[in-house]
């Protein structure tokens, strides 16, 4: 299978490149979250506050690693279910998010989300968190350390395998499949 | 060698009486150093036998995305055993079941503290994710504790542990309905069929089936649903009505499209497993558990 090779920060130029269904290696920066996380982004975000790393252009993961064994970069580092964030990410599509990188369908709304600012959602393979974990060259918790493996991170990334589910012309994965 | 005899005769200790009884004693180290062993085993290595499903799907799936999850999957659990480290970050709620032998005894304390105490140990030393937190508050409990601990007591000296972590994204999709008698087994296919439809890609096929009919009351099907999971996975149901059911739901599934992580395929789900009890003459209650692909299990016999 033929994966196209891309370079994070995701623009609008490399987006409009992506059509569901694609393989595609990331590289680059990723920030980590997951419920916890987008819970407390959102609310910073409605009281007006710097949420804790710049959205615009961001690719967020949905991701909570186990523990690092000492020495190592990161534990297993594999992607959770998206559909739990749907709740937020409307609200961080429209503040400048680009991508998500999770497992599993997203709402109707996240969907018309992704076309109205231009973003993407890719799938990584769930349950294999000991490979993804090869694919992680640098981790930093940069936020909410006292959420645990629900902190954010900071990671650095090469050749990030994913596919592309939900593209800017509306398509998705999971209905088209078939 | 006079010293291993006294150690002998003191952990085998033979109760002289009406009915003769052999009383097997085991040390609480004993069970705790077993569970933590287990939790660090089922987290490290996918079961054999789900591994030969896990190549048999792989030779039928025929979308090319669905070959590519299942080789991913294989070299996952290669690096996940060779570095020891958890073929996925969850790693799970710990369900255990223990089989616990009449003349089963331990000394030091007792078996439901040292199976809480090895998964204590088991998360931390294994540098496993600790999943579980208050319902509300959200906060973490930090060592993953409580367990999920079933009991049944058996015949015999033995006791039988079996550790099971459950991901969250799998049990989520979990689910109860609670049929009447008219709906039949027509009802039960299709309830089951659906419930898979709905999860989709998030419990991360392809699957193993649990499925639970019967039972007196609720949360016993939930329990059965549980258990069918912990079949051998290259065995049919004894009962050929009930494996007959098994197969008919599992070739409807593997008709969805769905497909390896949702990504499009024939292989949704690798095997179907039902196990059932009577139930009240009002009722035909029926429940799933979803098991995802790598089908986590480890056991072991004192």
């Amino acid at each position: 299978m033929n994966a196209k090779k891309i370079l994070l920060p995701l623009t609008d130029e490399i987006i409009a490149g992506l059509k569901a269904g694609d393989a595609v290696l990331l590289s680059g920066i990723l920030f980590t979250g997951r419920d916890a996380a987008h819970k407390r982004i959102v609310e910073a975000l409605a009281r007006g506050e710097a949420p804790p790393f710049d959205i615009q252009g961001a690719t967020i993961y949905y991701m909570g690693p186990s523990p690092a064994k000492p020495g190592a970069i990161i534990g297993a580092a594999g992607p959770t279910t998206s559909g739990r964030m749907d709740a937020y990410t409307p609200r961080l599509l429209q503040e400048g998010l680009k991508g998500m990188i999770g497992k599993g369908f997203r709402s109707e709304a996240v969907r018309q989300a992704i076309v109205e600012h231009h973003g993407v959602y890719f799938a990584a393979i769930g349950g294999i968190g000991a490979l993804i974990s090869k694919c992680v060259k640098k981790a930093e918790v940069i936020a909410y350390p006292e959420l645990g493996a629900e902190a954010v991170l900071k990671l650095e990334v090469e050749d990030f395998p994913a596919i592309v589910i939900n593209d800017i012309h509306g398509n998705d994965w999971y209905r088209i499949r078939k | 060698m006079e010293l291993l005899n006294l150690k002998l005769t003191f952990e085998n200790i033979l109760i002289q009486g009406e009915n003769a009884m052999r009383i097997r004693m085991h040390s609480y180290h004993e069970v705790v150093a077993a569970a933590a062993n287990l939790c660090r085993e089922a987290n490290f290595y996918i079961p054999q036998n789900t591994r030969a499903l896990l190549e048999q799907s792989f030779q039928n799936e025929e979308s090319e995305l669905g070959k590519m999850v299942l080789e991913r999957i294989s070299e996952n659990a290669k690096i996940a055993a060779e570095e020891q480290m958890p073929l996925c970050q969850d790693c799970g709620s710990a369900l255990v079941f223990l089989e616990i032998g009449e003349q089963f005894r331990i000394r030091g304390g007792n078996v439901i503290d040292a199976v809480s105490e090895g998964v204590r140990r088991g998360y931390r030393e294994g540098y496993l994710r600790k999943s579980m937190c208050h319902p509300l508050t959200r906060k973490n409990t930090g060592d993953n504790t409580p367990a999920v601990i079933h009991t049944d007591i058996v015949k015999g000296t033995r006791l039988k542990i079996i550790v099971m972590p459950k991901g969250g994204g799998s049990e989520n999709m979990t689910k109860l309905k609670m049929l009447t008698p008219s709906a039949g087994k027509k009802g039960i296919a299709d309830f089951a069929v659906q419930s898979v439809v709905e999860a989709d890609g998030n419990p991360c096929p392809p699957l193993i089936l649990g499925i639970g009919i019967g039972g007196g009351s609720a949360e016993r099907t939930m329990f059965l649903s549980k258990k069918a999971l912990l079949r051998a996975t290259n065995s049919a149901h004894s009962n050929p009505e009930i494996a007959a059911l098994e197969s008919e739901i599992l070739e409807r599934v593997n008709q969805t499209g769905i497909g390896p992580q949702g990504l499009g395929g024939r292989i949704t789900a690798m095997a179907c497993f039902i196990e059932w009890e009577p139930c009240h003459i009002a009722s035909l209650p029926v429940a799933i558990n979803l098991l995802c692909h790598s089908a986590r299990h480890a056991e072991v016999r004192l």
